[in-house]
């Protein structure tokens, strides 16, 4: 055979379908697929990052006013005849700022007016001047300059949330507010400031004058009690685990229920605790020290599962040696290779501490969502945490309690990033490659 | 002498008794022949210290726990004839007037001399009781010591007994986990079956009515509550779905290309951004859910003229999506990633391209693993409570479209428990019943998945 008639057969072949000219056809086509293929794979995760994006932008575009408050100036006239000087706590303080405001307005009279007039300034600034009297008793007689916090719809109506366009009815600042706030903002008589009422004070009904002191106070409490139960308690589990119980149906039957509970959703050790804990051993409702009990069994998986990984990446020639100079078993274990397994342990420890810290669900059963006002004090006191008041304030309809409830968010977000912070500088810093 | 000062006391003791065991380990051996001591002195003083605080602290706990019940068993002995024979549910209400009167809360009744000499006499009972314990308490304490104290002697084998006593205490921490899990079924368990007494199992699991709210008086309208979970199941598994619909193909499609398409410069910078998503809480997912994704959602629907309701399946299911992505995608990545590189070797040699491979080489070899991450990925939305409660509705409706209002197991459990119910109606026990369910349904997932997953493992190690 010849060169040519090679040529003819090939020839041939490709018309009725050589393997390679068929793989060449299909080619443009295959690779059209692969790149399809992995622009899937790029959509998912740019899909996935953007749903990220968008809560965080959401959150913090909606959170951030509410670290400001408006404020308004008065001139309140500190009348000695309504201010005795043996009644000073319990004296007619809203009276005095009633009187200030219809001095400013005196053409205000109609009755319902008066009350609109009124309202237009926080219950918050009785509290103040009341402070500011106790204080300072020499003020009184005098009349003072205060800046005092606005209503929560006049605060809205300053950060522009509310629409002038809407007709007045399904407005929740009249007309004729408008007007005033219009008068006193030319006048350069209101201002916004830093809102350290947020960060310093309990719930309340009125949206001006709550804070997430008394919510993270609780969730101090509650996670001081479980990282006093959990972390020793799961420590001490992962060691005997790792390094002295041998294989046996015991120790099958505690690894297999450790993995479960993992998964078990929080809402139930919730329901446990409320059978358990509150109506059986009959501890109080609503007290940290029952939210850390809870959370103790939810983060006692979470520090055993991380706790025997790192004892396990310590190697066995560490053991060796200790024995090997004489060491016994619980020497080897608490001398060389717990202090070795440490960063690993603290790591696991803080990652379920602040898997704790973000939890409400169990804490709903055990009754931490009641409305408290006062900051606890003690691990019994009736209490709620950061996360449930979340929950709280996202149930109410105030406009200005969206606004609180996305500046608790960015808090709660802000010490969950910082302690995850802290779990991977403890990570890079101390952890040994061996 | 309040509980906290006598811990702190028996603490202090223990302190003590440290140091005394240890300086008396030191003087038996000797100064010149210190070797002579079995263990080194610092295990004498630990287990005199054990043996001071340990003992006391369990007498402690054990009076603690039971002085309550003693005292009031005592004082209702004492109580006049007619009121001792009431029955046990009256009988407790004067209980709880007593009790509130020697804490000085305002009781509800007018008090009656009887009543009043009762709280005395628990006042009383209690001050007794505190006394006896601190007294008793500190004398075991000092006992125990002094009996070991005695004791120590160089053929002593302290180091031994406290790495026994040490030993012990880590076997008692591991079983930590078992208790939990009995503590949960048994706490569930009781009630779901207090509550089957009264509505019958069947009208439970099989029944299509779900309106749980139980009319207070008898003769009101709508006194019977219904508690037919179908209408909640149906909802629950709604919801799931939709998350599921959101997650599996997000979360598979980002796993893929994460580990078999992204350089590592890539994959350290998304890697975890994504696993962002898995820590923050759901509370705040459930704010989103509730006040962006829902309204977005209803105007987006009526704009093309389709009614939505204002706390549709669709937002909440959505929103859970999201939440999932992280949890399949890191499983995913892990099961990916264990398919050895000879199978993806061999297909490239065969001509194939990198999604071929991927597609009939890599899944087919990973599905054990993937499908078990997925069965954990359902099992937590299941569970999943914030969310829904947030942004699901209350009203039980059996429906299957995602544009109207269901309800989950969980929105249930916690609208029938939160707030001030009595603890023996159906509302509050059909809650526990749901509890009941659920805990046996992520359990059998758990286990399904947790089972494939190993068995996957296994194959390839």
């Amino acid at each position: 055979m010849n060169n040519s008639e090679y040529k003819q057969k090939a020839l041939d072949k490709s018309s009725s379908g050589r393997t390679i000219e068929m793989v060449n056809k299909s080619l443009s086509r295959r690779y059209k697929a692969e790149r399809r293929f992995r622009r899937y794979g790029q959509v998912a995760i740019i899909i996935s990052l953007g749903f990220l994006c968008l809560l965080f932008i959401s959150i913090i575009s909606k959170g951030y006013p509410a670290f400001y408050q408006t404020f308004i100036q008065i001139d309140v006239f500190l009348d000695p005849d309504v201010l005795p000087k043996d009644k000073l706590s319990t004296a007619n303080y809203p009276g005095l700022i009633k009187k200030s405001l219809s001095s400013e307005f005196p053409e205000v009279e109609l009755r319902r007016e008066k009350k609109q007039l009124y309202g237009m300034v926080s219950i918050g600034a009785y509290y103040q001047i009341r402070k500011m009297v106790m204080k300072n008793r020499d003020m009184i007689g005098t009349t003072q300059t205060v800046w005092v916090p606005v209503d929560d719809d006049i605060d809205m109506l300053a950060k522009g949330h509310i629409d002038r366009n809407t007709p007045e009815l399904e407005r929740r600042v009249k007309d004729i507010q408008l007007a005033w706030f219009d008068r006193w903002d030319k006048a350069g008589k209101i201002k916004k400031r830093f809102n350290t009422t947020f960060f310093t004070s309990g719930d309340s009904r009125e949206p001006e004058m709550s804070g997430i002191w008394g919510a993270m106070a609780g969730s101090l409490y509650v996670l001081v009690v479980t990282l006093l139960l959990s972390f020793p308690i799961g420590v001490a589990a992962a060691v005997y685990l790792e390094e002295f119980a041998s294989k046996s149906r015991w120790v099958d039957l505690i690894e297999v229920n450790i993995n479960n509970l993992a998964a078990v959703p929080s809402i139930v050790f919730g329901l446990l605790g409320l059978a358990i804990f509150i109506n059986f051993f009959g501890l109080p409702r609503s007290a940290p020290l029952v939210g850390g009990l809870v959370l103790t069994l939810m983060t006692l998986p979470i520090i055993i599962i991380a706790s025997r990984a790192a004892l396990q990446s310590v190697p066995p020639s560490i053991r060796q040696a200790a024995l090997g100079v004489g060491a016994s078993k619980m020497q080897t274990v608490f001398h060389h290779v717990f202090p070795l397994a440490l960063p690993g342990i603290l790591t696991g420890t803080i990652i379920g501490i602040s898997r704790a810290l973000g939890e409400t669900a169990p804490l709903l059963m055990i009754g931490m969502v009641a409305f408290i006002v006062d900051v606890p004090g003690s691990f019994t006191d009736p209490s709620t945490v950061l996360p449930v008041q979340i929950y709280l304030w996202a149930d109410s309809p105030e406009r200005a309690f969206v606004e609180r409830t996305s500046a608790a968010i960015l808090v709660l977000l802000a010490l969950l990033i910082a302690t995850n912070f802290l779990a991977v500088l403890l990570r890079n810093r101390f952890e040994r490659r061996w | 002498m309040t509980p906290s000062f006598l811990i702190i006391l028996l603490l202090a003791l223990s302190v003590f008794g440290y140091h005394a065991g240890r300086r008396r380990a030191l003087s038996v051996a000797g100064e010149a022949d210190a070797p002579k001591l079995h263990s080194r002195p610092v295990y004498y003083g630990i287990l005199t210290a054990l043996w001071c605080g340990i003992p006391a602290m369990i007498l402690f706990v054990f009076w603690l726990a039971f002085e309550p019940a003693i005292i009031t068993n005592i004082v209702v002995a004492e109580f006049p004839a007619e009121i001792k024979n009431l029955q046990e549910s009256r009988l407790n209400l004067v209980i709880n007037d007593v009790k509130n009167l020697v804490e000085g809360n305002i009781v509800s009744s007018e008090t009656k001399t009887w009543l009043q000499s009762a709280a005395d006499h628990y006042k009383d009972l209690q001050v007794v009781s505190k006394a006896a314990l601190a007294v008793i308490a500190l004398s075991l304490a000092i006992i125990c010591a002094l009996v070991v104290w005695r004791k120590i002697s160089p053929q002593l084998r302290a180091r031994n007994h406290v790495e026994r006593i040490f030993k012990y205490f880590l076997i008692a921490c591991s079983t930590f986990a078992i208790f939990t899990t009995i503590g949960i079924v048994l706490s569930v368990l009781f009630e779901a079956v207090r509550f089957f007494k009264v509505i019958p199992i069947t009208d439970f699991l099989f029944g299509l009515d779900w309106s749980p709210q139980m009319a207070i008086r008898a003769d009101q309208v709508g006194s019977s509550g219904a508690f037919g979970a179908i209408p909640v199941f149906m909802g629950t598994l709604m919801i799931s779905a939709i998350a599921m619909l959101v997650a599996a193909p997000l979360g598979l499609m980002a796993a893929i290309y994460l580990s078999e398409y992204a350089d590592i410069k890539i994959r350290a910078v998304v890697k975890p951004l994504l696993e962002i998503l898995a820590g923050i809480p759901t509370v705040v997912y459930g704010f989103f859910a509730a006040l962006t994704v829902a309204p977005f959602i209803r105007n987006t629907g009526s704009l093309i003229g389709m009614d939505v309701s204002s706390e549709s399946a669709l937002a909440a299911g959505l929103v859970m999506g999201i939440m999932i992505i992280p949890f399949v995608s890191s499983l995913s990545d892990d099961v990916i990633n264990a398919v050895p590189q000879s199978m993806r070797d061999g297909s490239y040699a065969l001509g194939a391209t990198n999604s071929e491979t991927i597609k009939q080489v890599v899944i087919p070899a990973a599905l054990p693993g993937i499908v078990g991450g997925i069965l954990l990925a359902v099992s937590r939305a299941i569970g999943e409570t914030m969310i829904v409660v947030m942004a699901a509705g209350l009203t039980a409706n059996l429906t299957l479209n995602p544009l109207k209002t269901v309800t989950t197991v969980t929105v249930q459990i916690v609208t029938l428990l939160v707030g001030d119910q009595e603890f023996d109606s159906p509302k509050t026990l059909a809650a526990f019943a749901l509890g009941l369910m659920l805990f046996i349904v992520t359990l059998v997932l758990n286990i399904i998945a947790l089972f494939v997953v190993r068995k996957y493992r296994e194959q390839y190690e």
